[in-house]
Order: structure tokens, then sequence, then C-alpha cells
């Protein structure tokens, strides 16, 4: 039998964590972040380092007493998607680390970014610090920075209450009675389906009821490859069908043939639901399908 | 026709699946400046604007002109909004012309625009209220049924709409503010492409864009610049549901093209006028475009599609700037047409310019192809 592994857990921490002396220029800026302000200290060849360093890398000139406010909104250059937060971490969901150029400065500051998602994350994506409200000095006191608001979702919502009018109310109860009614014009003589109680063409009154069959021609159709809530499958055919008798054609949908078999021309009957199901909607016509006779002439 | 009338402005944002920079105001905005500076005008200058918009559901904004007054310089000006659906584009520009023409104003700014990014055009259009006695899928579901109409009657073969979506969208290579820039496009990609509503292939039809056009229009007296002149302006509707009415070659357009040729002075379409912008957001409009306006006969249309008279080398070329299959923010498509039209006769038109160019055509439709807005534009004074 082996032994068993000897294994311990050790926390190695200075009492009450090192004290460190900012020193003047790093001291400044973190006074600054404590009053919710973000500075830059520039160098004597005029930049501006954000986070502030005491000595300019690129001469190694001391640099110079001057400050100057940034920001606070910036630019991400760069970043690095954190899936999985980890103790130290500044947020416990997951967080892009970024270089962030606020604006104003010439150099660019790690922080962690609340995008909420990976894909929110781009080169040239616009932040803004979300500040703690009690701060200390830190560099924490900046809890992280987020993206700058660029849209909203505006909802937008009408209640109807709706009334089919009377010409539609009057089709409909015919629809309910498994009849299509029609109506002709007394100037023009054109039969129109569904019943309405004017003529498109004379503008004047229709009086004349028709009752038309269900069955009749489809003039012209179209296969619809994207889905409709009205439409039971995908592909479904949507046609014009011209009732007998009848002088304008109506859309509906073409079923019990595959879509590719439906033609011009093809003589077709309307499929009612079972009388008991019907109600004064044209969800009582499931669809219209071929009676097998020979085509009509268009 | 009244007065005389003149384009000496034109502006375009250029056309994108998402302007997320801009909000619509700011999008309106950008065109409407771009117009103003090739007018070398300022917002003081301008009598009054006419804006252009498809339907309030399309981004859910109500009476968006309310709200973009300020966007356009507008307060203290009349300002009034156009909406005929499709067509939109260009009534707004007749809307503007006619208070040249009638003697009212000087310059009129006419501007229309559409986020399609910020909405879905196909749910707008099929709200499906309840009752309804009608089966319709949005646009290309509406369309489509007439499409196959028009080969069953003029025999066109099947590869017509494919020779018109490669056609514009290498037009659009040369257009920088063109949406679809494809440099790859060819036949085969397109019939590789899926039915979307058969007989329509995907890239058979127009994208959805954002962006917005605008133009100065101008008196007589108060042309600046290079102008382009109002030869003819018409519009023509009908309505959708009527026995008889022909889907195919409605009579609204072939009238509304009579009524602003006769203006005009064209007497065939085809040998006058040097090129046209027409509205074709689905590629098999285009032959039946050509024949409902006269450049073709009856079931001809194809037949010049397929000849290449209709290329941006033919003697005819059609939708130079890569027309609505290039680009379509829906409520400036009819506008952008025209507008397309007036920087043909300015000499404007930058790499898709047609040599030469002296008479334009600007066309839209719009609705079940029930509303018709046309104008002609000349490089000469009439």
């Amino acid at each position: 039998m082996p032994s068993e592994e000897l294994i311990a857990d050790h926390v190695l921490e200075f009492p009450g964590g090192y004290t460190r002396t900012t020193g003047p220029v790093i001291g400044r800026f973190l006074t600054e972040l404590r009053d919710g302000r973000i500075v830059g200290v520039r160098t004597a060849g005029g930049r501006t380092l954000v986070p502030p360093l005491e000595y300019d890398p690129d001469t190694g000139e001391a640099v110079t007493g001057e400050f100057a406010e940034v920001g606070p909104a910036g630019t991400v250059e760069s970043w690095a998607w954190v899936s999985e937060p980890r103790k130290g971490h500044p947020l416990e969901r997951p967080f892009a680390w970024a270089l962030i150029r606020l604006d104003g400065a010439d150099t660019a500051l790690v922080h962690a970014v609340d995008a909420g998602d990976a894909r929110a994350m781009r080169p040239g994506l616009r932040v803004r610090p979300r500040w703690r409200a009690e701060r200390t000095g830190h560099i924490t006191d900046i809890e992280s920075f987020v993206p700058e608001v660029t849209r909203i979702v505006s909802p937008v919502r009408a209640e109807y209450r709706v009334k089919p009018g009377k010409s539609l109310a009057r089709f409909l109860e015919g629809v309910e009675r498994g009849i299509f009614l029609g109506c002709r014009c007394g100037s023009c003589g054109k039969v129109y389906v569904p019943y309405r109680l004017s003529c498109p063409e004379c503008g004047v009154a229709i009086t004349e009821e028709v009752e038309l069959p269900d069955t009749g021609t489809i003039t012209t159709f179209a296969i619809n490859n994207l889905p409709d809530p009205r439409a039971p499958q995908v592909p479904f055919v949507s046609a014009y069908i011209l009732l007998d008798g009848s002088d304008i054609p109506m859309i509906a949908l073409v079923g019990d043939i595959p879509a590719h078999e439906v033609r011009q021309g093809m003589r077709v009957r309307a499929v009612w639901v079972p009388e008991e199901e019907r109600t004064a909607s044209m969800s009582n016509i499931r669809w219209f399908a071929p009676t097998g006779e020979p085509d009509a002439e268009l | 026709m009244g007065n005389r009338c003149a384009v000496i402005g034109v502006g375009q944002t250029h056309y994108t699946t998402k302007r997320r920079d801009v909000s619509i105001a700011g999008l309106v905005r950008e065109a409407a400046v771009r117009a103003l500076e090739d007018a070398g005008l300022t917002w003081k200058d301008i009598d009054a604007v006419v804006i252009g918009k498809a339907p309030d559901l399309f981004e859910g904004v109500m009476m968006p002109e309310a709200y973009l007054a300020d966007a356009l310089g507008a307060a203290g000006k009349p300002m009034m909004r156009v909406h005929t659906a499709g067509s939109v584009g260009g009534s707004t520009a007749l809307v503007g012309a006619s208070l040249i023409q009638g003697g009212v104003h000087d310059r009129v700014l006419v501007v229309a625009f559409e986020k399609q990014s910020e909405s879905n055009a196909t749910w707008a259009l099929s709200t499906h209220l309840p009752f309804s006695a009608s089966l319709v899928v949005g646009a290309g579901g509406y369309f489509a049924p007439h499409i196959r109409e028009y080969m069953r009657r003029s025999g066109a073969p099947d590869h017509i709409g494919t020779l018109v979506a490669v056609k514009d969208r290498l037009n659009a290579l040369k257009n920088p503010y063109a949406h679809l820039r494809i440099p790859q496009i060819s036949r085969e990609m397109v019939e590789s492409t899926p039915m979307l509503w058969e007989p329509i292939r995907y890239l058979e039809t127009c994208p959805s864009s954002d962006g917005a056009c605008a133009m100065v229009l101008s008196s007589e007296k108060a042309v600046t610049g290079t102008p382009a002149w109002v030869l003819g302006t018409a519009m023509r509707s009908e309505p959708i549901f009527r026995a008889g009415r022909d889907t195919v070659n409605p009579q609204g357009g072939k009238d509304c093209a009579a009524d602003v040729y006769r203006q005009a002075g064209i007497a065939d379409p085809r040998r006058d006028i040097d090129v046209a912008e027409v509205y074709v957001p689905f590629s098999w409009y285009e032959p039946m475009w050509l024949e409902n306006l006269g450049f073709a006969a009856e079931g001809e249309g194809w037949k010049l599609t397929e000849s290449g008279a209709t290329a941006l080398d033919g003697d005819i070329p059609w939708n130079a700037s890569g027309g609505v299959l290039s680009s379509n923010p829906i409520g400036a498509s009819g506008l952008i047409r025209f507008a397309e039209a007036a920087l043909q006769v300015r000499g404007m038109a930058g790499e898709h310019q047609v040599d030469g160019a002296r008479r334009a055509l600007g066309h839209a439709y719009g609705g079940g192809a029930q509303f018709f807005a046309m104008w002609m534009v000349g490089s000469d004074k009439p």
C-alpha cells in the first residue's frame, strides 16, 4: 500500500498588508482617483502618460510636474476575455481585461470592462468608468469600465379591439356555413369575392349578393420557403385562386399536393374543417386541394 | 407643368446593413448636409422641407417627421411628410418639385430614409389582422406570383432574373454608396442561392439597408452650381383589388410613363432616354418594367435584358448605380432613383457615369405595384 500523500494548506500574507509610499506622481494620480477624477502626467516631450509614471520610459528623464485630467471616457485598444473569473479578479461574472486609452491620454491603461458578452468587445469600443461609491485612493476605486450607451430597446405595443366591418362580417357568416359569399357590381357586372359593399372600379354601392362555389382555378402562385405561422410546413404554396364565377382571385394556401407539382391553371377545391369545428373565420378553410380535373386555360 | 424646377444638390449616406453609429435624425442629417454642400448652400437658404418615409411600423416611430424637423433645419419653415409605400421616395421628390413648379417656394429640401436595422419590414408588412381573408407573406411573397405569371406569359427563360441580379451588382461595384458589393458576383453564385419565394432566389432580392438620400430642388432664379432640369413629373395609383387589374403590367404604370414622356417630349423611350434608374427590388422586375415603361413591346422586355442593352455599356443602361437590388433603405429607395437620374445628367455620377447622359428617367413603385412616381430630368433647360 502506498502511503497517503502529505498535503497541507498554507497562506503567505504579510500582516495588515505592505505599506507603499507613492511618491508625488503616483500619489497625485491616486488622490485624484479618490475624488473621482483620472489624471495623467506630462512628459518633457509633451506626451500624457496614463496611468502616470515617475520617469519617462522613452528618455529616462523625470516627468514634468504637470498633470492633465483625461477621460473619463476612453477607447478599447485590445482585450482578453475572462470567461471564468478567479477569486482575485475585480468582477465575479465574465469580463474583459482591456487596454483602454482614455480620451486625452497617449498611453493605455489596463482595467476590467464589464461588457456582459465577449461579442460586445471590439477594438474601438467606447467605455466609461463605473466608480465605487466609497473611494480610498486605489486603482479599484474604478470598479470596472462599462460600454457607452449606443442603443436602447423601445417596446411598442398597441392593443386593439377589431371588428370585421359589415361586408367582411357578412362574408365570414358565409364561411361559417361553408359558403363563399361574393357580390356583383350593378354597373360593370364584375363579381367580387370576398363580399364587399362598393365597386373599386365604378365606385358605386353593390347590392347584389352572389353565392360562389368552393371550386376554382390557380392563376399563379409562390412557393414559400420561409416559415409562416399560418402555414403548416415549409415549403408552402400561396396561390391566387379564381373561384368559379368570380372576377377577382383570392390568395390562399394550396395543400394535399407536393409544392413543386402545383401548376398555373390547376383546378382546386376548398378543403373545409369538419362542420363542428367551424367558426366565422378563414381558418375554416384548411387549404385548396387539386380536384383532378384537367387544367383550365389561362 | 408650371415653373421650371432643377435639382441643384444631391446627398447620400453610404447604404449598409447597420448604421449603429447614428440615430435616425443623424442619418437624415448626414444626407441633407451633403445635399446642401453639393448645392453650396446652408440651412437658411432652404424655404421648406419635405420628408418621405415608408410605413411608421417599420421602425415604430410614429410621425417621425415631427421629431426630424430639428435635424433638417425645418424649425419655422413649412415641413410635411409624404407616404406612398415603396414609391414614397419618388413621390417625395415630386411633392417637393410641385412646390417649386407652383411658385410657392424657391428652394426645397427633400429627404427620405429608412433604418431597416431597427426593425423588420417583413414583420411590419405581415401583421395579420384578425378576420383577414388574405394570405400574403412579406413583399417577396406578394410579388413572386406576379413574376411567375410574367414568365408564363412572356415565355422568358429562367436565367433572365439571374442576369439582372449579376448586372446590377456589377454596377454597384462602381458606386461608392452602394450597400451590396460582391466583387466575385456571377450567374453561378446567384443560381447557387436558395429560393426564398420561388421563383425568387435570395440573390435576386434587394438587401435590407440603412440609409438616407436628400436633394435640394430649386426654382430657375435660385439655381446654384450644376442643375438637372426637371422635364416632367407624374404620379398614378390604382386599387390593389380590382377585377381585371393586370398585376404584371399595371395600367397605373403605363399611364404614369405616358404622362411623364408627353411632358418631356419622349417619343421612343429606348431611343430618347440615355439612362434610367428604375425601381427593381426583385431582379425579374427589370424585364417587367421594360415593358410597362415602353422600352420594349409586351412580352419582349426579357430580350432587351438578355441582349445586354440595359448593362452599363448597353444602349439604354438601367440602374447604373446598382439599383434597389444593391441598396434598399425602403423609404429612400425611390428618392435614390430620382437622385441618381439627376447625378447622371449633371455628369456627376462618378465611376458609374453614363457618358454624355442628357436625359434620364427616375422611377419608383410601391404597395402591390399600385403606386407609381416618375420624373424625367435633363441637362438642358426645357
